[in-house]
């Protein structure tokens, strides 16, 4: 498709200065190009570098910031529209959800100042809760969402975004996916347009969304779609090539590319927006060629929209609507409906694999945490963050997890429910509790629970790689702020019993969890100890066995930690362990978990 | 290389410097004036899991991701994750890459019962060199030891892969230096020649497997528990202590095995019991039930 390329960009650099950027970096040099001024995201794989990038442009340009939850990040994001600066908020797909509330009331008002929000979708499941297709919610709140294929095209097509949002007075998505944002190509940029900030539109009839006032906003939503779509038909962000007049393939985003590659030269209509639909470009691609297939990731949003027109199409019958694709699934589905003859490829090589699944860090403040809670028996109720590792071989502490900040009012629900024999305790990570975990806190507090609420405090956030939080006492550009006391919080809140406790002192931890769950009612333990990773790689003295003292009991092993494996010596048909010393960073925890005192510090050896 | 797209897979485990090894090579690639797609999936990375990263390079790339069975280059920095990815690899023309260093995860060591072999890879690198259209195995996190710095493994094997395309070595070398710490320039420079010079004389290296027959004549023992109930007075140290879990009190505060099959005859309990009342018995199981319980483990 080069020779159609034009994304209608003004380019005041030429191409040569141009270099290889992951999709996260070039969605955020779009949004620093389109003159933006306040971003705000809470960081989520895949979209966490997005706001990461953003941070490294000068400060007198624009503000960005973690906010607390993706729902304040799109408020803050709103406010600043409302006073007339483009504004901007990064979020995974399944912030969105959380988002959602202010984004559905939002598409009624509009914007005064661009609104854009990049929404990373995952899937095949990489690093998440489920695979959500964005595009619905697109959908379903009436905004139109962008869907860039390369990281070229995701700095185009966000600077465009913020266009399209003051042109049509809406809010806008532009919907990346894990293999875009994490996918560095060559993209050549721009300069920075220093747009003036309108006055705040003092129209309170667009603005505050009472009953009345809705009312009359619905119906301009309902056009705005129509001014959309016109202004897609005539856009040269939507490409086509017109070649075979047999078959035909109307695609999207980032499954564009692996349309191209198994099917190079073909006719193909590669649309922008999944919604809404640019309805006159498909209709004379439609008649260009005599049988089309829809090509897209996830659901099927464009299919059933074309079907719905009355098009004779298939899509979702051949490329699965479960899991990420790939230019091997693309290649099989364009087989399965005759594009393209059946490659015959010679038998693939193949090997035994072993299982390597992601484990709890060594020396991580959370295994003797979930140890604990396996001590008391507890039914645990876990959250969303590292320590869900906790929930498989060998550590099998956490029973549920539904998404971020549920854990808490799962916990208080378990306990009411008068069915729960063992004593009822949730988990829940320090960034994870400031997100969606104080208003369930404060309903168990509200309703008297006989729950036991562990607030895991590493003091950062630590699955998405380390961002700094409300709780850290720094913000994203690294300047120090007011710092929220966890203990203070949790008092204040009216939690009566609330102790402090360090996770590497074993005892203290196993004694301090046996009172809180023997208390009735609300009680917070906090464990509180800091990631070894982030934001300070943690390496102490390592520790070493005594093999002679060894008797392969595994008491350490089943801590799960990395640095322990089996040793080639053998007691009594059990092996015996042994610690990399390359990997231990000596926490210290397996020394106390000894029955035999046989694991000591190397230096003493 | 001119018109074709070049598919380079690199894999390992987290930590290893799968990423930065994949983003000398795209830099590389794009300095020489090609097109260039790198993609990763991160998240799990940091936290011991499998990593692996698309490169590829040409005169136009779409995909970014590698079409099953189209590797050119399949670069294993572990010998286990380039088992995992060898399907990946061009069966007719594929070059395959990998370091015979062995990164035993804890899962590896989970089965309990007796005279266990961890879970590990059993293919050898003969073996595999013998089915791939050509190859290099060896011991590259060796080598680097050697040299003075394990962690430069990762260049040694980049040298190697360096002899597969017609970049001019000072070229790699020059992106190499950006990419690792500034006091650890010098030794890559010195690994990533020993891995071109490693080539010359590249042999098949003899590794160590973990052997599943040895324990074949061992005779399987079961372990029994006795409880003396009426010695028994309930302290609990032995159902808080057993590694396994297996122990519980019952209501009459007595000790109880609820979970025998996963009790592994560490004898911690016997040890700790204040009270003796409670003792360990390895029995031997007969010969022809003791097939059955192999196959069931």
């Amino acid at each position: 498709m080069d020779q159609l390329v034009d994304t209608g960009v003004e380019r005041k650099t030429k191409p040569s200065k141009s270099y290889p950027m992951m999709g996260n970096e070039a969605i955020a040099r779009g949004v620093w190009e389109a003159g933006a001024r306040v971003c705000a995201a809470y960081p989520g794989t895949p979209s966490t570098e997005i706001m990461e990038n953003l941070a490294t442009y000068p400060r007198e340009d624009l503000v960005a910031e973690w906010a607390t939850n993706e729902k304040t990040a799109l408020d803050i994001a709103i406010g600043a529209s409302f006073s007339g600066v483009r504004a901007f908020a990064a979020m995974k797909h399944v912030g969105l959800n959380v988002a959602s509330d202010s984004l559905m009331s939002q598409s009624y008002i509009g914007v005064n100042g661009a609104l854009v929000l990049a929404v990373c979708d995952d899937p095949g499941i990489h690093s998440s809760q489920n695979e959500q297709d964005t595009r619905l919610f697109a959908k379903f709140a009436g905004v139109p969402i962008l869907e860039p294929s390369d990281a070229q095209e995701a700095l185009d097509f966000t600077r465009k975004a913020f266009d399209i949002s003051e042109e049509f007075d809406t809010p806008v998505i532009v919907r990346s996916s894990t293999r875009l944002s994490h996918t560095r190509s060559v993209v050549c940029q721009g300069n920075r347009t220093e747009v003036e900030a309108r006055e705040f539109n003092n129209d309170i009839a667009k603005n505050v969304m009472i009953p009345a006032h809705a009312r009359s906003r619905h119906p301009k939503v309902l056009q705005r779609e129509g001014h959309v779509i016109e202004y897609l038909n005539k856009s040269d962000l939507n490409k086509v090539r017109k070649s075979s007049k047999k078959f035909g393939v109307i695609t999207v985003g980032l499954v564009a590319t692996y349309v191209e590659e198994v099917l190079p030269d073909a006719s193909i209509l590669k649309l922008a927006s999944s919604f809404p639909l640019a309805t006159d470009l498909v209709a004379d691609f439609m008649k260009s060629v005599e049988q089309v297939v829809v090509v897209e990731e996830l659901e099927p949003v464009i299919e059933d929209q074309l079907k719905v027109l009355g098009y004779k199409i298939e899509g979702k019958k051949y490329f699965s609507r479960d899991g990420e694709h790939s230019p091997a699934t693309i290649r099989l589905g364009l087989e399965q409906c005759g594009f393209i003859e059946s490659s015959g490829k010679s038998q693939p090589l193949s090997a035994e694999a072993i299982a390597r699944p992601p484990l709890l860090c060594a020396g991580c403040p959370h295994i003797t945490s979930y140890m604990a809670l396996n001590g008391v028996n507890a039914r645990v109720a876990g959250d969303i963050g590292c320590y869900t590792l906790a929930a498989i071989e060998p550590l099998h502490a956490i029973h549920t997890t539904v998404a971020m900040g549920c854990s808490i009012a799962n916990a208080i629900g378990m306990a009411q429910s008068g069915n729960e024999t063992r004593p009822v305790v949730a988990t829940i990570g320090d960034s994870t509790f400031l997100h969606s975990g104080i208003p369930p806190l404060i309903d168990a507090v509200y309703s008297n629970a006989n729950i036991t609420v562990l607030l895991l405090d590493n003091h950062i956030t630590a699955m998405t790689g380390g961002q700094d939080h409300a709780a850290t006492g720094r913000s994203l550009r690294g300047e120090d702020t007011t710092r929220i006391v966890f203990a203070d919080l949790c008092r204040t809140l009216g939690v009566k019993w609330v102790r402090e406790v360090d996770s590497y002192d074993v005892g203290t931890l196993f004694r301090t969890v046996r009172e809180a769950t023997e208390y009735r009612g609300v009680s917070v333990v906090i464990s509180n100890r800091p990631c070894v990773l982030d934001p300070t790689k943690i390496r102490g003295e390592p520790v070493e066995v005594r093999t002679e003292k060894c008797t392969g009991c595994q008491s350490c092993m089943n801590l799960g930690c990395p640095a322990i494996t089996w040793d080639e010596e053998m007691y009594d048909g059990q092996h015996k362990v042994t610690i990399d010393p390359t990997k231990c960073i000596g926490c210290s925890i397996c020394t106390q978990v000894c029955p035999v005192d046989g694991i000591r510090p190397v230096k003493n050896s | 290389m001119a018109d074709r797209v070049t598919n380079v897979l690199i894999v390992g485990v987290g930590g290893q410097g799968v990423i930065m090894v994949s983003k000398v090579l795209a830099l590389l690639c794009q300095r020489q004036g090609f097109e260039v797609k790198q993609s990763e999936v991160h998240g799990m990375a940091k936290r011991g899991g499998a990593v692996f990263s698309h490169v590829r390079f040409g005169k136009k790339v779409h995909s970014p991701t590698i079409p099953t069975g189209e590797a050119d280059i399949l670069l294993a920095l572990e010998w286990a994750e380039g088992m995992r990815w060898l399907e990946n690899l061009n069966p007719e023309s594929g070059v395959f890459i990998s370091d015979t260093q062995k990164i035993m995860p804890p899962f590896a060591c989970r089965n309990r019962s007796r005279n266990q072999v961890p879970i590990y890879s059993r293919e050898t690198p003969a073996e595999i060199l013998d089915k791939v259209a050509s190859g290099y195995a060896l011991d590259a996190a060796g080598l680097a030891t050697d040299l003075g710095n394990e962690r430069a493994a990762n260049t040694i094997l980049l040298g190697i892969m360096s002899t597969a395309f017609d970049f001019e070595p000072q070229d790699w070398l020059d992106i190499i230096e950006k990419f690792v710490p500034k006091n650890s320039v010098e030794i890559n420079r010195q690994a990533f020649l020993e891995g071109r010079e490693w080539v010359k004389n590249a042999s098949i290296p003899e590794v160590v497997t973990y052997d599943d027959k040895r324990f074949e004549n061992e005779s399987v023992m079961r372990n029994e528990l006795e409880i003396i109930p009426h010695w028994c007075k309930g302290c609990d140290i032995c159902v808080r202590m057993c590694p396994e879990q297996c122990l519980e009190l019952n209501d009459a505060q007595v000790v109880e095995i609820p979970r025998a099959d996963d009790c592994t005859g560490c004898r911690i309990c016997e040890w700790l019991c204040p009270d003796f009342a409670i003792k360990l018995h390895k029995v031997a199981v007969p010969s022809e039930i003791s097939k059955e319980l192999v196959l069931e483990t």
